[in-house]
């Protein structure tokens, strides 16, 4: 049978957001996969650059629904490091505990969907009740269900009561029961051991070579987490394991986020067991001194990286985010390799994909070397005026109207 | 005449039928959603659903042949609906029989996926191509197993026709106990069949989106909906009057009274299996069906050889 | 451990007896912690004019205008607002607070700029 070609495009039930998978099949196997991204592309880089350290703290947050909590810490711990400021120890455990319910919710979220995608709902609908606790949890202890706005610059808003903790406690041992659950059912339920094992199989060296970051490349053996090898808030305090699994497929990304799941309880309860007492926030500047950093932070996803750079004034002059589904994309192509078409919905989403946080590359090539090259901004800019200008599109009466400078 | 247009057309033809199989689809459907802590469509959501699709637009692609993609979910519908005038319902005597009516039943209940087939073909589209190849590879798995089992009933019961294997079974209660293997061989290729459960792969939502389905859409998607709909209580009654041919003589309403609960427990089990299984891959599906299934119909067949013997010594 | 099919059913069959797990919400109430981040309202008679609530707010929601001798009044647009409650920190004198009104959706979206008039000046009578 000859080729056909099928778009797992932009638009698609299988997917959550949008992105374009190009499948050539021959029958049921799938012979060529294409990778595109950037249609959740939002220009979030260049509005940081118009927007006060405060005000940028907001729109961080808001790059994904799942892990903002993870942004909003990687951005403000970079800001903290280029002004010096020492954030209190409490205020770095009430971080380390809004982390930790974060990754409970989203590694929740991520079984309902897993279940979805191999078209076993039951799992979906109880998995997202089970999340509910979590997010009431969230809400009362931050004042919303996501997007939680409880860093600022030099410390935490909110603080933490004793009523809250009970709270917060109770709900972690309705939660560890349910997940001892949930990890019998993957353990021993039939059908989906058949679609999960040997499926998206990524090998030790090919984790390396690729360049996976997360739960994707834990289950391969891979012992990397940023949490033990560079440890920010208050993970250099407490103690706990790395969770890893040696199934290489999917079968064993499941088990490694099941163990997270567990360890997360245990992290929790550590953590308001010596909650230190003392201020929530340090003062911090409005005007950031010269300086650029560079901040790590392991989100549910994998390895996130926050670049900024700071001139002095209130605004930021560069941004850099980089989300761990970029690093992990190029791995599905790698996975789908002589598989199935059956088996890409949920390859696709063993890597717990986040387009909304990944579509934010530059790349340049220049197509006479082959070889990339780094544009500086005006360069770029420029020379999007000038091919436009030789088309005959002139900017100028534009940029007059709106008063922009040239 | 008259009689026969009312048994065709009101009761127990083409009206009753569509009026059971909505209640039998609210029925699946809420009770698919209280199992998942849930609280489901309320009692009138398939008959909304119906008429909303009947007030909608009908879109024909442009590549598609007209014609038969027009045509195609009214033969499903009549096929199906054709089914159920040989199966005995809650009589030992069902509307019209003649020696060799099993066949014919199970020949009318294989065009809906021929129907499917044909619809997703004619659509031209890259999805409905492949769900309309699943279907049909779906169909070369699970219809050995049903036709095996529900020829197995039939042998024990030394004839070819459903309605006298049903006085056959009334006149040696309890015999029908040895066919139970069969009966649970029928219940999970059933779902095959509808399309359901575990083997819902030609239609499965997050791979080929709907599978031949994707390109239908108004008055033609009503139709098909309803052939499906239909297809579950057919294929229940079959099931039914194959495997649990008891109570039969109890009279016209204990006899209906008893002919819903049959049908609705049947629906109750696939609703269950719906819930607690995930979906196959079709290579997965097509080992499950020859490897497994397969040997248990055709155990079944050597079981009802052997009580045969014994029975007639 | 033994693998099989079906391993969810006792669970599935046990839920049938319970309620279910949905809020019929706007039948029902649903439950929403009092520290819940909703409307922002405004106190006139404590603002001194700062303006440092419009510098701070993400999306420029806030707007602080005199229009009186020390008498500021405000508009807050609830479609633009977050309800990040930033302007309610950076404020020095507490004329800002957090509610947790949350069904604020509207029909007109004339109707979603609120504004918080100062109070009428002591010395007229019958005169707002």
């Amino acid at each position: 049978m000859h080729d056909v070609k099928i778009p797992i495009g932009p638009q698609h039930p299988a997917l959550k957001e949008p992105a374009s998978f190009r499948i050539a099949l021959s029958g049921e196997k799938i012979m060529e996969v294409s990778v595109r991204l950037g249609y959740n592309h939002r220009g979030i880089e260049k509005a940081c650059e118009e927007r006060t350290y405060i005000q940028d703290l907001y729109l961080i947050e808001r790059i994904c629904g799942i892990c903002s909590h993870a942004h909003s810490t990687c951005f403000v711990q970079a800001v903290e490091e280029i002004a010096g400021l020492s954030v209190p120890r409490r205020a770095l455990y009430i971080r380390t505990l809004v982390a930790e319910l974060e990754r409970i919710h989203s590694h929740l979220l991520w079984l309902g969907v897993a279940g979805h995608e191999i078209g076993f709902d039951t799992l979906l609908m109880y998995t997202w009740n089970d999340r509910e606790i979590v997010m009431d949890l969230l809400a009362l202890l931050t004042g919303n269900r996501v997007n939680y706005g409880i860093n600022t610059i030099g410390g935490v808003r909110r603080d933490i009561s004793q009523k809250e903790t009970e709270e917060v406690l109770k709900g972690m041992s309705e939660l560890e029961e349910r997940t001892k659950y949930y990890i019998e059912v993957a353990q021993e339920e039939l059908v989906l051991r058949k679609r999960l094992s040997g499926v998206g199989i990524l090998s030790h060296e090919d984790v390396l070579r690729l360049g996976a970051v997360g739960p994707t490349a834990r289950a391969s053996g891979v012992a990397r987490d940023v949490r033990k090898d560079d440890p920010y808030a208050a993970y250099g305090e407490i103690d706990f394991k790395i969770v890893t699994d040696n199934h290489n497929d999917i079968y064993g990304r499941t088990l490694v986020r099941l163990g997270e799941l567990m360890e997360s309880y245990k992290i929790i309860r550590k953590v308001l067991k010596s909650l230190p007492e003392g201020p929530l926030t340090v003062r911090a500047p409005r005007k950031i001194p010269l300086g650029e950093a560079f901040s790590r932070y392991e989100a549910p996803r994998g390895e996130d990286v926050h670049y900024v750079k700071s001139n002095g004034t209130e605004k930021p002059v560069r941004v850099k985010v980089r989300a761990p589904t970029l690093a992990n994309i190029q791995a599905v192509a790698f996975m789908l390799e002589d598989r199935y078409l059956a088996d890409l919905p949920i390859v696709i989403a063993a890597i717990d994909p986040c387009f909304s946080c990944t579509d934010r590359l530059i790349s340049i090539r220049d197509s006479k070397k082959k070889r990339g090259k780094v544009v500086p901004w005006e360069e770029l800019h420029q020379f999007s005026i000038e091919w436009h200008r030789k088309r005959g599109i002139d900017f100028s009466e534009l940029n007059k109207r709106f008063r922009i400078k040239d | 005449m008259l009689k026969a247009l009312f048994n065709i057309l009101i009761f127990p033809g083409f009206l009753f039928l569509v009026v059971f199989s909505f209640i039998a689809e609210f029925y699946d459907r809420k009770l698919y959603a209280r199992f998942q802590n849930r609280v489901g469509p309320p009692w009138f959501q398939p008959f909304a659903d119906f008429i909303k699709l009947s007030a909608k637009e009908s879109i024909i692609p442009e590549e598609a042949d007209p014609t038969l993609f027009k045509i195609m979910p009214v033969f499903a519908l009549a096929s199906v609906l054709c089914a159920s005038i040989y199966i005995p319902l809650w009589d030992t005597k069902a509307l019209f029989s003649f020696q060799g009516d099993i066949i014919v039943v199970l020949y009318l209940l294989t065009i809906p996926t021929l129907t499917l087939f044909l619809g997703g073909w004619y659509s031209r589209s890259v999805y409905s191509t492949l769900g309309a190849m699943r279907s049909l590879t779906q169909l070369f798995s699970y219809e050995i197993p049903l036709l095996t089992s529900v020829l197995a009933s039939a042998l024990l019961a030394n004839t070819w026709s459903l309605s006298e294997m049903t006085v056959f079974y009334t006149r040696h209660p309890w015999l029908w106990a040895c066919n139970l293997p069969g009966f649970l061989i029928a219940i999970t290729t059933l779902l095959g069949k509808l399309e359901k459960g575990p083997f819902d792969i030609p239609g499965a939502e997050t791979e080929i989106v709907s599978g031949s389905l994707t390109e239908y859409s108004g008055k033609l998607l009503g139709l098909f909906r309803m052939t499906i709909n239909v297809e579950l209580i057919v294929g229940s009654s079959l099931l039914a009057a194959v495997f649990l041919p008891f109570g039969l003589t109890l009279g016209p309403i204990p006899g209906f009274a008893l002919f819903v609960l049959k049908v609705l427990f049947i629906v109750s089990i696939i609703s269950l299996f719906r819930t607690v299984l995930a979906r196959l891959r079709i290579d997965q599906m097509i080992n499950f069906c020859w490897i497994y299934m397969a040997p248990v119909a055709f155990l079944q067949i050597l079981i009802n050889l052997v009580v045969k013997g014994i029975i007639s010594r | 451990m033994k693998l099989r099919p079906g391993k969810m059913i006792r669970e599935v069959l046990g839920t049938i007896f319970k309620k279910p797990a949905t809020t019929r919400y706007p039948f029902a109430k649903s439950n929403i912690p009092e520290d819940f981040r909703g409307e922002i309202i405004f106190h006139p008679e404590k603002c001194i004019g700062c303006k440092l609530c419009m510098k701070d707010c993400p999306t420029g929601a806030i707007t602080i205008k005199e229009v009186g001798e020390k008498k500021f009044e405000a508009e807050i647009d609830l479609g633009k607002c977050i309800y990040c409650a930033q302007c309610v920190d950076s404020c020095v004198k507490k004329a800002l607070e957090v509610t947790s009104a949350f069904e604020l959706a509207q029909l007109d979206s004339g109707k979603l700029k609120v504004v918080f008039h100062a109070e009428p000046p002591k010395d007229t009578q019958g005169k707002t």
